[in-house]
């Protein structure tokens, strides 16, 4: 009895002592990544956190240059912010058609998408991407929570820096929304992560947010030129004010060409001067030009992905192009540019106007087929060789070194110039029409290319942008600015599906709200026309 | 090495020599006669044979039988359907007579369920169990092959021909759309990892299927939720061979030797169909381009592959221990040139029992090595897509010395173009080993103070490691640049389980039964992955970060069986769940189950019945869970380093990045309530038995990944509980010996399965126009997706446009129907057409036993499945050879559609696959007891993948996820068996 008695407990508590040990076993954590708990109690992490922030305009996840990916629901190479933005600001305009066939892709420059399109909803992603991860980044670095975690002295000057970046980075990508999207849901670091659904904000309303944030920021942000290079200083914060005053009437339909002039000749008066040589600023060493003020980067063995200038130099390059002379393997033969932007040079080869130089042998101009490569001349501008003429840092020839210049120091001369056509305060016609000249000038090499006060209107201002800014994901946000992006008064091939161009209802100058987002959030409504 | 001489084709002529030696042995006559114990009556067709099966003969006209036999055989087995078996001792006796009792002896067969066994006649839930008899014959290197078309709701649909190819199993269909829809696989009281196993193709062909006794498949709730939370898609315990009680050492030595034909391949243009397009449609920059070669580059890829497969297995007992040894070797060559798997494996079972049989100790070791080498598959798409008229060498000696297409520029290879199959496969080294076993120690204790009470106690293991090498050397064309990249990968799963339980049975009076099991399990998880550096010629990319995950879950289970008058019975079971992957908020899951059976049959006005012998209806409702989502930490807030690729330059400085990751705090189990009705029927003396299950499956908390509200989290898309998803189906199964006298036998088995899901709700918010989550990424252009989950349809239905004809039937290029009749075709204009899944699907087998002769085939049929033909979709236009310097060839249907650029969304391209196909037939010979009764003898031969009957234009109507875009073709397989025992 007393023997059964040993026997049974001694079983019972056999299985108690391995119950309870074992239920204990469900708390795992991870071993390879670190949890939130833990990451911001190390100042050192914050870097790193900042990079991704940065990295998030460049590359396409955590593995270069593709693999365990920031966005879900796309081929990983269409996800790059930079590629979508390029594919929604040039794609759609005059400057280029693309011959793939991939998904949705020729409705872009047909300008008959949907608010299905992946594209669409590709850019969209990546923006409110960004932006989450900036809203977490700051919500994390409030003075409140930094000094909770005992970050003090140099690394918490260095903190608030950062934190100054991500606010300045967040409203980048907000600006952007604002231009493409207008109306879309507005999250900030009040906002938590999890179930609730984004409130709505008006493109007007966001507008207003963005110039708040911008203008604190003037004092946050480190000094023109004195950040490390790759990092956003406050030049690039009026870069983006004054990018936005030049748009503010489409945006909220109160024009603001003065705040334009004013924040635009800050920067002017910052100490950036132009790259000599046109041709540079879009070369693997770019990263040494003085005219840039805040790039995206890249890099042929550190920073790898099959968007950004992956994409932007491999996929002009085709037909009898020599794949070498832009320092890659082989070109992905896709992109050629309209016989209307052609047309703004005064010849095909740039022998005059250097900054128009297309390649013409085996192509013909007429883009009478899309998918057919020989259709249209392709611009040559972005390169993976240096000023010397050496190929970039990958020896396979596949991801390039070169930057994307995001802001340069030209744009905001022709900002500068057409507020003033506009009859915006604060400038003169004469300043002005040097910062014309001085850009014609270099890319004339000469000054046969000069014009004069009365040449100086706003066809030419528009015309002058797109020679200028070619390809630097701007084209229709100034087709739109000047009238000419919709309606029929402006038409170039295939624009609305025809050979010849043809009217294209004015709601398409805002993209969509993607459906899965209309799906998603009931607190949104579709732009208008959708 | 050595184990490569045991697959030469000498290997017969050795054995049989070396038989010859043997020496002879003495022989005894044991004959007699056999009746029905109800009216003395003589029976016909009974089934007298030797208790390992190996020598038998059947009853005749008179229930008289003669059977010569080995003086040492000491028992003889009797057996007819539709009565009990019995086992008579022929060690004094030459002269046996035995009156055999009708009774339902297939029922009192114990069937295994989770945690236990059960009589078939006490069985409540869907359970249909295939045992060694009726498996699928030939050269079968993986598990799931053994069952296909066998049992009625249960699926099999082969990933392709290559070496050690399984197969995708879904039982009822999945109930799920991002969480895993494979059962759940038990291997003797083990479940073992189904994941995927770096080096392996297959998870499953690491094990040996020669070890295999049976397979039990759990198909509804009521059988499956004693596993809980892994339930809700079925699950399959399979049961390794045992030794013998008391039993001879017994040699069995069984080899297979194969040869795989080639089957079908894509139907592309010849050399010269090809040349004449391009010289009618292409610009003179393209037909400059057309070589003066006539290469069927499919031809050149494929080849007769042998496979050798030999098991010996030793099987006895030695002083009340029994054991099982078995080793194998087997060595598959792929149709595709240069791909082999080769895999040696052990298996140990010891069964023995101790303190007066009271203790039943039950060890089983499994071990398997397997080495791969791994054809490039792409070599396939290329094969199709690379230019007929093409040369296979270039006549230089760059470049391997293979024809490649060139850049005209530099003279380097072509980044775009496709590369030569034959340089691929010749030159990619890509070899991998792989190292599992599973093993268990199981204790069943008879408690003495407590007479029915048992204890059971199982630990157990899975343990994989895999590891790789792919080496590509720089005169590959795409090595050109990076002038050569190796490659390295290592894996390793380290499974543990514990489990523990008690059974009590006992008896509540004279016509109550009751039996009770309470238990728990503890199974624990971890998964490790090294990174490695990889060498290129020109530079050398610093390893990543190491990987590693674990997860844990703890269970606790129990089960109530009671019968009452051996007519009513009752199942209930429940488990309660605890996974590491939930918050501990969520963490927990209770999955109940209630089933109930009348023996109808059993009843007086049955009783007697000359018609009816058998009649059990069954009902069972219960809820079964899911986590099995690949992810282990989907709750938790954490952050990703980026890799040495992936840095950000601040400076001069690259800056590793740390992502913070997108999370579902509240994310939990998902739940599938299944209800079950069914009525099993033996009529005839069982003559003729099946089977119908009507069944309804309704999952919620649908583990998918749904696009969040934007902005609300760190991710654009979730792994999240959201929706709906529900499952109808009908099952018949029939079986029949139809013919049954001395001389011939014919059995026959059908089996027939309904089924329709359908998505009911996706979207937290409901939106009456949303349109779903797009999924199905197909070949041609980047990112094209084809199929879509959509509230109110099948999961991956096709989304399509919906092409327009003209009045000859040929499609009109980009013509499509508007069909939200807004006046444009855009996106919007897609619809969903079919599914990939088959409404109805069957299998029919038969076996013809003629003397010694015994012939057996197997057939499946699918109807209302279709696929897209993205072979065609992606190739067939005539912009194939309008690519930037090389041209490509085109799928024969261009000549049908004339289309210029490709229509890659096209309806025309989904295509009905539906399709009736001979998997196999097979035909057996045993020569029984030869060279003096020293050794039993069969031989069979067999033919695999025999006919295809379909409509669909591809190479197999039959593709795992319904695209069909660069598919391992399935080879016709001619194997040669036998199996000798001594």
């Amino acid at each position: 009895m007393f023997k059964q008695l040993i026997r049974r407990s001694s079983i019972a508590l056999f299985v108690i002592t391995i119950v309870a040990s074992c239920v204990g076993d469900l708390d795992r954590e991870p071993f390879t990544e670190v949890t939130s708990a833990t990451v911001y109690k190390d100042f050192g992490n914050y870097k790193h956190i900042l990079a991704k922030l940065y990295a998030g305009l460049s590359m396409t996840g955590q593995q270069g240059p593709a693999g365990n990916r920031d966005v879900q629901g796309i081929d990983e190479g269409f996800s790059s912010y930079l590629r979508q933005y390029y594919q929604l600001q040039v794609l759609s305009t005059d400057e280029a058609v693309i011959g793939w066939n991939d998904g949705t892709i020729a409705d872009l420059h047909y300008m008959n998408w949907t608010p299905s399109n992946e594209f669409i909803t590709a850019m969209y992603s990546r923006i409110f991407y960004q932006i989450a991860l900036c809203n977490e980044f700051i919500r994390e670095t409030t003075d409140g929570k930094l000094s909770e975690r005992g970050i003090g002295g140099s690394n918490l000057d260095e903190a608030k820096e950062f934190r100054a970046e991500a606010r300045f980075l967040r409203a980048l990508s907000y600006s952007h929304a604002m231009d493409l999207f207008g109306n879309v849901p507005f999250v900030t670091e009040a906002d938590g992560i999890g179930s609730f659904t984004p409130e709505q904000i008006s493109r007007a309303d966001l507008f207003s947010y963005i110039e708040t944030e911008l203008k604190a920021l003037e004092t946050e942000m480190k000094a023109p030129n004195s950040n490390e290079y790759g990092r956003a200083d406050v030049a690039a914060v009026w870069c983006l004010l004054a990018k936005n005053y030049l748009n503010a009437e489409v945006y909220t339909g109160q024009a603001k060409y003065s705040e334009a002039i004013t924040y635009s000749s800050k920067v002017i008066a910052a100490g950036y001067s132009l790259q000599p040589v046109y041709e540079h600023l879009f070369l693997a060493d770019n990263n040494n030009s003085p005219e840039i003020i805040f790039p995206v980067t890249f890099d042929g063995i550190r920073s790898k992905t099959f968007g950004g200038m992956t994409y932007l130099i491999h996929a002009p390059v085709g037909g009898t192009m020599n794949p070498s002379l832009f320092g890659i393997n082989g070109g992905w033969g896709g992109i050629r540019s309209t016989k209307n932007f052609v047309g703004l040079f005064p010849d095909p080869n740039g022998s005059q106007d250097k900054r128009g130089t297309f390649y013409t042998d085996g192509q013909k101009l007429e883009i009478d087929e899309i998918p057919t490569f020989s259709n249209g001349y392709p611009l040559i501008k972005y390169k993976n060789i240096t000023s010397t003429g050496a190929h970039g840092s990958d020896a396979a020839g596949d991801y390039p070194d070169t930057d994307f210049p995001m802001f340069r120091l030209a744009d905001m001369y022709l900002i500068y110039a057409e507020a003033v056509v506009r009859g915006g305060a604060g400038g003169d016609m004469g300043t002005a029409l040097g910062y014309v000249n001085d850009l014609r000038t270099r890319a004339y090499g000469n000054t046969n290319g000069n014009i004069n006060t009365g040449q100086m209107n706003l066809d030419f201002m528009l015309a002058e942008r797109g020679r200028e800014l070619s390809v630097e994901c701007g084209r229709r946000t100034d087709l739109i600015r000047f009238g000419k992006y919709t309606g029929s008064n402006y038409l170039w091939p295939w624009k609305g599906k025809t050979l010849e161009g043809s009217a294209v209802e004015d709601f398409r100058t805002l993209y969509p709200i993607p459906s899965t987002d209309i799906t998603a959030n009931p607190n949104l409504q579709q732009n208008p026309g959708y | 090495m050595r184990l490569k001489l045991l697959h030469s084709p000498y290997l017969f002529a050795i054995l049989t020599l070396f038989l010859c030696q043997v020496a002879f042995a003495q022989n005894k006559t044991v004959t007699g006669r056999v009746t029905d114990s109800s009216d003395g009556s003589a029976m016909v067709g009974v089934s007298v044979s030797s208790s390992d099966g190996r020598l038998g003969t059947i009853t005749d006209i008179d229930g008289k039988y003669s059977l010569v036999a080995p003086q040492a055989m000491n028992s003889l087995v009797f057996s007819y359907t539709g009565y009990v078996e019995q086992v008579v001792d022929i060690s004094n006796q030459s002269s046996v007579n035995i009156s055999l009792k009708q009774g339902n002896a297939y029922l009192d067969e114990v069937v295994v369920i989770g945690y236990g066994t059960v009589k078939k006649s006490d069985l409540t839930g869907a359970v249909t169990a295939v045992s060694e008899k009726d498996f699928n014959k030939g050269t079968l290197v993986s598990p799931q092959q053994m069952i296909a078309g066998k049992v009625a709701g249960v699926q099999i649909i082969s990933s392709g021909g290559q070496p050690g190819g399984g197969g995708r199993i879904r039982i009822r269909q999945g109930s799920s759309l991002n969480a895993s829809n494979d059962p759940l696989i038990v291997i003797d009281g083990v479940p073992v990892d189904n994941g995927k196993i770096s080096g392996a193709g297959n998870p499953l062909s690491l094990i040996n299927p020669n070890d295999i006794e049976s397979f039990n498949i759990l198909k509804d709730a009521s059988a499956a939720a004693i596993y809980g939370s892994r339930a809700s898609n079925g699950v399959i315990l399979i049961t390794t061979k045992r030794g013998s009680n008391g039993g001879k050492l017994q040699v069995d030595l069984n080899t297979t030797q194969s040869i795989a034909q080639p089957g079908s391949k894509v139907d592309v243009l010849s050399a010269d169909e090809f040349r004449t397009v391009v010289n009618r449609e292409g610009t003179a920059t393209q037909i400059a381009l057309l070589g003066n070669s006539n290469t069927d580059w499919q031809d050149e890829i494929y080849q007769a592959a042998r496979t050798s497969d030999i098991n010996l297995s030793l099987t006895g007992g030695i002083k009340g221990l029994p054991y099982r040894l078995s080793l194998a070797t087997m060595d598959q060559d792929g149709i595709l040139r240069t791909d082999n798997l080769q895999r040696n494996s052990i298996g140990l079972n010891l069964s023995p029992k101790f303190l007066n049989k009271s203790l039943s100790v039950d060890v089983n070791f499994k071990g398997s090595q397997s080495n791969s080498h791994f054809a490039p598959q792409g070599a396939i798409g290329n094969a199709v897509f690379f230019d007929p008229t093409q040369p296979k060498l270039s006549g230089s000696d760059t470049l391997g010395g293979y024809f490649e297409y060139l850049d005209p520029a530099t003279g380097t290879p072509n980044t775009l173009a496709p590369k030569n199959p034959l340089s691929q496969l010749a030159q990619y080294n890509d070899e991998s080993e792989v190292i599992r076993s599973i093993g268990n120690v199981q204790l069943d204790y008879k408690l003495p103070w407590v007479s029915g009470l048992r204890a059971n106690l199982n630990l157990g293991y899975d343990y994989v490691h895999g590891s790789g090498k792919k080496i590509l050397p720089r005169t590959l064309a795409e090595q050109f640049y990076n002038k050569g990249t190796t490659t390295e990968y290592d894996q390793k799963k380290n499974n543990k389980l514990l489990e523990f339980y008690l059974r009590y049975d006992f008896n509540l009076g004279s016509r109550s039964d009751l039996n009770v099991t309470a238990g728990y399990s503890y199974q624990d998880w971890i998964r490790e992955e090294p990174s490695f550096a990889t060498f290129r010629g020109i530079d050398t990319i610093a390893k990543g970060n190491d990987f590693k995950t674990q997860n844990t879950l703890v269970s606790f289970f129990g089960r109530l069986n009671y019968t009452f008058d051996s007519k009513y019975l009752l199942t209930a079971t429940v488990r309660r769940d605890g996974s590491s992957r939930f918050s501990p908020d969520n963490r927990w899951g209770t999955f109940p189950s209630v089933a109930l059976a009348w023996r109808i049959g059993q009843e007086n006005f049955l009783r007697n019945s000359n018609v009816i012998s058998d009649l059990k209806l069954r009902v069972g409702y219960g809820i079964t869970g899911q986590q099995d989502i690949g992810t282990d930490y989907p709750y938790l807030a954490r952050f990703t380093p980026g890799d040495s690729s992936s840095t950000y330059l601040f400076g001069s400085d690259y800056y590793t990045t740390l992502r913070p990751e997108g999370y579902d705090l509240n994310i939990k189990w998902e739940e599938t309530a299944t209800a079950n009705a069914g009525l099993d029927f033996g009529f005839f003396k069982n003559r003729v038995y099946g089977s119908i299950d009507i069944y309804q499956k309704k999952t919620k908390d649908l583990l998918a990944v749904i696009p969040v509200p934007i902005g609300s989290n760190l991710t654009n898309r979730l792994l999240t509980n959201v929706g709906n998803i529900e499952n109808n189906g009908l099952e018949i199964s029939l079986g029949s010996q139809i013919v049954r006298s001395k001389d011939f036998s014919w059995n026959a088995n059908f089996n027939i399965t309904f089924n329709n899901s359908e998505i009911t709700n996706l979207t937290k918010v409901v939106d009456k126009n949303a349109i779903g989550v797009e999924v199905g990424e197909i070949a041609g252009g980047v990112g094209n997706l084809i199929q879509i989950h959509t509230v109110g349809y099948n999961p991956f239905a096709f989304f399509v446009f919906q092409q327009v004809y003209d009045t000859n039937g040929k499609p009109i290029e980009g013509v499509y129907v508007d069909r939200n009749k807004d006046g444009v075709v855009n996106d919007q204009d897609r619809y969903r057409y079919k599914t990939p899944d088959a409404q109805v699907y069957l299998g029919f087998n038969s076996q013809f036993d003629y003397k010694n002769w015994t012939l057996g085939f197997s057939t499946r049929a699918n109807f209302g499945n279709y696929l897209y033909n993205n072979f065609n979709g992606a190739n067939a236009a005539y912009a194939s050879f309008g690519f930037n310097n090389y041209l490509g060839n085109m799928p024969s249907n261009v000549l049908e559609t004339q289309f210029e650029q490709y229509q890659l969304k096209s309806d025309y391209y989904i295509e009905n696959a539906s399709f009736f196909r001979m998997d196999y037939i097979s035909l057996g010979y045993n020569f029984g007891r030869v060279f003096n009764d020293k050794i039993g003898v069969r031989l069979s031969f067999t033919v695999q993948n025999v006919f295809v009957l379909t409509k669909y234009t591809g190479i197999d109507p039959e593709i795992a996820g319904g695209i069909d875009r660069s598919f391992y073709p399935n080879p016709r397989v001619f194997s040669l068996g036998a199996n000798l025992s001594f």
